[in-house]
């Protein structure tokens, strides 16, 4: 929709030229998406010009502005199947960013549920400097970030040994591929296992275990470590349906991983 | 910006989004569906990538080529995406058609053999997705008929070629030069006096023309409802009022030269309210002492007590006695095209109205009315209307159009947003129902006592006539000889509740065929045989409690083929995945084809020169594809082919009055004056010999006396107890539709009806706050259903032939809808053994409930 209040964009804009009422502006997709008279100017960062994807020995930098569209063509199985767990069409992957989906820090954030299943992490740039934060610790609550007041995020890094790693996924949503209510991942790392929920819950959850767990451990563990409050109550899907759907799905991949 | 191959020098806005740029350089095939890239109604290539207009920053496509629909064709002709959907008929309003159509052009072949993946993102409100499915593989639907048989042929809609190159008009796809746009203040409380409002900072703001309140509005009282019989509906509404009575009401109106400035007025103006007690639901809003929405009105705005019979006899007689509360929630209409209208002063001074409605004759009486005008100092017309479902059956927004172009003699516009239509529009009414009913052992009904109450919301606008019409037709299909019904139609301080698919039926039917099915299973009789041992028969009265019209009757009755199909259907079962819970279960519905009290048409009939004929009626197209029908009546009537027939239309211009386009009657009222004023003028060509270009003949039809119509819906689901998921493994439906006049239409119509049915039952629900503001205001928040959710409905049509309708035709169109979530709700019963009484079923809720069965054996 017609963003009305915003008289200006700067294209391309950088680090330091935010102040307030200006938003970063990636693909647009969510930014247009709701009324937002606060704004009065845009801080365009897909004239940027920064690579889209880049593939290292230490893994894969995906840049903020690197469009859903083009992850999911990276070649890497766990990323395509997280894309597909966008309720948003394969028009909205051709303009949304990866950045922007991280930023908008919603529950249902797939690039949030892959980024912190992969121990991917944040690299956040402002004119004091720059810091990277682990996608998992990103993400604080819906829609809430560590971001800070001019700050912006201006790649993903998730690493090689986990991008190569055996992993399995599982998707809940009130309707047939409908919006995530749940999302489990799960990830062989060295001889244990890591589980990674989002989705069902305000913030990512990652629970580790250095050794490959039983059933009970694994369930131990989502009851210890997720509190009730964290399941999100919103028409998505109610918590308890949520909580038991992470439990069931968590159980399953413990199951489908174990070798 | 390149679009369509031409270059277009103006540059966007800074953050103005693709959608409402290619619109302002005459784009219109691009459409504003939701404007928050849920819906795909927008969809353009932009360098040959799909993507979706509304969210798509316009100054980004600068220095690219852009393609809409109307630039998708090349020399030779219509793009096969085109052409496909109009082989197919891919559509019925037509609204979300472009932006299906331009998809479709961008798929891959993967993404072709993955459908319900590759339309994420593309809705569409009235087909229930077969009808494109079809397009897609490349099916050809429509029919040629020969001079003499359109009637009964599968003959394409008039307006495809329209629709499938974006040239169909819609409402807002006009450009008027001059225009002024107008925007709403709402009210963020559900109950409050307005203490004060300031304007002054709102016209300070550059290009803000004016503002109204409540102190510029007529005191007038009136009903946004529309009915040919006006007294139908409580005059309980104004224009502008000081009182508020929910959260979204309108407050104050500022037009202004542009969107934005509209905007930032509305912003700027500063409202004092002085809040008052509010009450969100109908049971304590009957409790004495409750705050009253329309002091010092009772908050029951209509009642309905009475008994056939002795009830407590009948349920004396009984072997088996059953009682359940069933609720049905809040649902909206979505049409992908939302409220609005564009009014202007013509060069005689007249006032018009262009406006997105299924009523325009009857919204002229009521702007005429309002504003003291003679009604022929007023004309409404619409353009070609995205979708209605009862929505538009309602005048809410040509009231305050009409009001600021009397005052400024300026055109002005105003157009809802898509979260206007959930806080400020209608929706369905929600129901509690309680059923009780008794039954001897060998089926035969003994009782049944209804208790009803219906949330009107704030106002009255189709309350008493909704709860009337729920306890009619869903208990005069069985003949039980003690019936009694007690109905409440209730305000409270919630988004009014109005016209919607079914009208009221559906949510009393959900009650009643649940509460047979769990007769059926007390006594050990299979459902289809409880319905045959209790439906009414041929030459029987259709009796309910109360003083209903006496103009009702079985003119043709097909409800025991419609039951046959249903039997058939039960025979050959399907499996369900490893694990699942596999039931069936079914229902049916009856309809009254028309509405109680009179619906008006008049039809003209003219010879063109050439060989060609126009037909003028008043009644809307909104999709559902009465002009289709009227073309073929016509045609046969004159003895030729539809593609000789213009059908003029929904303008208050074009012949004397229609009461419009609700309560399924664009075929058995409209229709029967089209085939009157038609079969008049083939009667005058005969008798004139050689000059007949000019000859004209009119037909009327004052909407009495009524038949009725039968639907079954029969489903067989699995259900995963672990997730609470409902697979539907096949879906049947047989109506009886009278004469199936266009036999590719009334099925699309009925796959239509039953996806819209089965997005009220399995997913959708207008939430509201505890403090009474509408919380899904978006279809990301409101799912509706999507080509993956939807199910193949077989389709099977009774072999009947109506003694009123013309030519032996019944309505259809709202009853499709009506026997789905029962049907649904019994085949979860026989899946799970649990029974489910409150819609939605979504898949929280249904794990939910099976933990709670469970846990309570």
């Amino acid at each position: 929709m017609d963003l009305n209040t915003v008289a200006d964009v700067i294209s391309p804009a950088g680090v330091g030229q935010w102040r307030p009422g200006d938003a970063w502006l990636g693909g647009g997709t969510a930014l247009f998406a709701e009324p937002r008279p606060h704004l009065t100017r845009l801080l365009d960062l897909t004239a940027a010009g920064w690579p889209a994807l880049t593939l290292r020995e230490d893994g894969l930098e995906v840049a903020a502005t690197c469009t859903i569209a083009e992850i999911a063509a990276s070649g890497f199985d766990i990323v395509e199947r997280c894309c597909h767990a966008f309720l948003a069409s394969f028009k909205i992957w051709n303009v949304a960013t990866v950045g922007g989906n991280l930023c908008a820090a919603l529950p249902a954030g797939p690039m949030i549920a892959l980024g912190a299943a992969l121990d991917g992490s944040c690299l956040l740039l402002s004119p004091d400097g720059s810091r990277t934060v682990l996608v998992r610790d990103f993400v604080t609550g819906e829609g809430e970030t560590v971001l800070r007041e001019g700050e912006l995020l201006r790649s993903m890094h998730l690493p090689a040994s986990a991008l190569s790693a055996e992993t399995a996924y599982r998707q809940g949503s009130l309707h047939a591929l409908g919006r995530s209510g749940v999302l489990v991942i799960g990830r062989v790392a060295d001889s244990g296992l890591v589980i990674t929920v989002t989705a069902a819950t305000k913030r990512p959850y990652v629970l580790r275990f250095p050794t490959y767990p039983g059933a009970e451990v694994v369930q131990i563990a989502l009851t210890e470590r997720i509190p009730d409050d964290a399941y999100v109550a919103d028409v998505h899907g109610s918590p308890a349906w949520r909580r038991h759907l992470t439990r069931l799905y968590a159980e399953q991949i413990r199951q489908e991983l174990d070798r | 910006m390149r679009i369509n191959g031409e270059e277009h020098e103006r540059p966007p806005r800074p953050g103005q989004c693709l959608r409402t740029y290619l619109r302002e350089e005459g784009c219109f095939g691009v459409k504003k569906g939701c404007d928050t890239g849920d819906c795909g109604a927008c969809t353009v290539h932009v360098d040959d990538v799909p993507v979706h207009s509304c969210v798509y920053p316009a100054f980004r496509a600068e220095r690219r080529s852009v393609t809409t629909i109307e630039g998708l064709a090349g020399p030779e002709g219509l793009h096969p995406a085109q052409r496909a959907f109009f082989d197919a008929q891919g559509f019925q309003c037509g609204f979300c058609t472009a932006g299906l159509i331009m998809t479709t052009a961008a798929l891959t072949e993967d993404q072709r053999a993955d459908l319900p993946r590759a339309f994420k993102g593309n809705l569409c409100r009235c087909t229930g997705y077969r009808a494109i499915a079809d397009a897609v593989a490349g099916v050809v639907n429509a029919a040629t008929p020969a001079p003499g048989s359109a009637v009964g042929s599968s003959l394409g809609a008039p307006a495809g070629p329209q629709v499938v190159t974006g040239q169909a008009r819609y409402t807002f796809d006009l450009d008027v030069p001059g225009v002024l746009h107008m925007k709403v203040l709402r009210s963020p409380h559900a109950h409050a006096r307005i203490a004060a409002i300031s304007v002054e900072a709102a016209l300070a703001v550059p290009g803000v023309e004016a503002v109204f309140t409540h102190a510029d509005a007529p005191t007038k009282l009136f009903s946004t409802a529309q009915h040919e019989n006006v007294a139908e509906d409580p005059a309980d509404t104004r224009v502008l009022d000081d009182v508020v009575r929910f959260a979204g009401q309108r407050v104050a109106a500022v037009v202004a030269t542009s969107e934005a400035a509209a905007e930032a007025g509305c912003r700027a103006i500063t409202v004092e309210y002085e809040l008052l007690p509010a009450v969100l639901d109908p049971f304590t809003a009957m409790r004495p002492g409750a705050p009253l929405v329309h002091s010092p009105l009772p908050n029951v705005v209509g009642e309905l007590k009475a008994e056939l019979g002795d009830v407590e006899a009948g349920f004396a007689e009984a072997d088996a006695v059953y009682e359940e509360t069933f609720s049905s929630g809040r649902v909206q209409h979505a049409s992908l095209e939302t409220h609005g209208a564009a009014g202007w002063l013509d060069d005689a001074g007249r006032l018009v109205i262009r406006s997105s409605t299924q009523t325009p004759f009857l919204t002229r009486r009521a702007v005429a009315s309002l504003f003291d005008l003679p009604p022929e100092r007023v004309r409404v017309l619409t353009g070609r209307v995205g979708g209605g479902f009862g929505g538009k059956q309602e005048m809410l927004v040509e009231d305050l159009v009409a009001l600021a172009v009397l005052r400024l003699g300026r055109p002005v516009k105003l157009e809802y947003t898509r979260a206007e239509q959930f806080t400020s529009a209608t929706t369905r009414h929600p129901f509690t129902v309680t059923l009780k009913a008794g039954a001897r052992q060998d089926g035969t009904l003994t009782a049944l006592r209804l208790r009803v109450v219906a949330d009107t919301g704030a106002y009255g606008n189709h309350g008493p006539s909704v709860m009337y019409h729920g306890c009619h037709e869903s208990l005069a299909v069985y003949r039980c000889p003690n019936k009694a019904t007690e109905a409440y139609s209730v305000y409270t301080n919630s988004v009014p509740s109005g016209a919607f698919r079914g009208y009221g039926l559906g949510q009393v039917t959900f009650a009643v065929e649940s509460v047979l099915d769990e007769l059926a299973a007390q006594l050990g009789l299979d459902p289809i045989t409880m319905r045959e041992t209790n439906i009414v028969r041929p030459g029987e009265p259709l009796l309910s409690p109360g003083d209903h019209v006496d103009d009702l009757s079985i003119a043709s009755y097909g409800l025991d083929q419609c039951l046959g199909f249903i039997r058939d259907a039960a025979a050959s079962p399907v499996a369900g995945p490893e694990g699942w819970l596999v039931g069936e279960g079914m229902a049916i519905a009856m309809i009254a084809a028309g509405p109680p009290g009179g619906h008006i048409a008049d039809a003209t009939a003219t010879v063109l020169p050439g060989g060609r004929y126009e037909i003028a009626v008043g009644t809307a197209e909104f999709g559902n594809g009465s002009t289709t029908v009227h073309a073929q009546i016509a045609a046969d009537a004159l003895n030729t082919t539809p593609d000789r027939i213009c059908v003029r239309q929904s303008d208050t211009d074009v012949v004397p009055h229609d009461t419009g386009a609700f309560a399924s009657t664009g075929v058995v009222v409209a229709g029967r004056a089209v085939l009157d004023a038609a079969t008049a003028l083939r009667k005058k060509i005969l008798a004139a010999g050689d000059s007949v270009t000019g000859l004209s003949a009119t037909g009327h039809f004052d909407g009495t006396p009524r038949s009725v119509a039968f639907n079954a819906q029969w489903f067989r689901v699995a259900v995963d107890p672990e997730t609470g998921e409902i697979r539907i493994l096949r879906s049947v439906h047989s109506a009886d539709a009278g004469t199936v006049m266009n036999p590719l239409q009334c099925r699309g119509q009925i796959e239509g009806g039953v996806a819209q049915a089965l997005g009220a039952t399995m997913a959708e629900h207008v939430d509201i706050s505890p403090t009474g503001q509408v919380t899904t205001t978006s279809f990301r928040q409101y799912h509706l259903p999507t080509f993956a959710d939807v199910p193949r409905t077989e389709v099977h049509f009774a072999d009947t032939t109506d003694a009123i309708g013309p030519l032996g035709a019944k309505s259809m169109s709202e009853s499709p809808f009506n026997p789905v979530a029962p049907a649904m709700a019994n085949a979860l019963r026989d899946a799970t053994g649990v029974r489910f009484n409150a819609l939605p079923f979504t898949r929280d809720r249904v794990w939910e409930g099976l933990q709670r069965a469970h846990r309570s054996p």
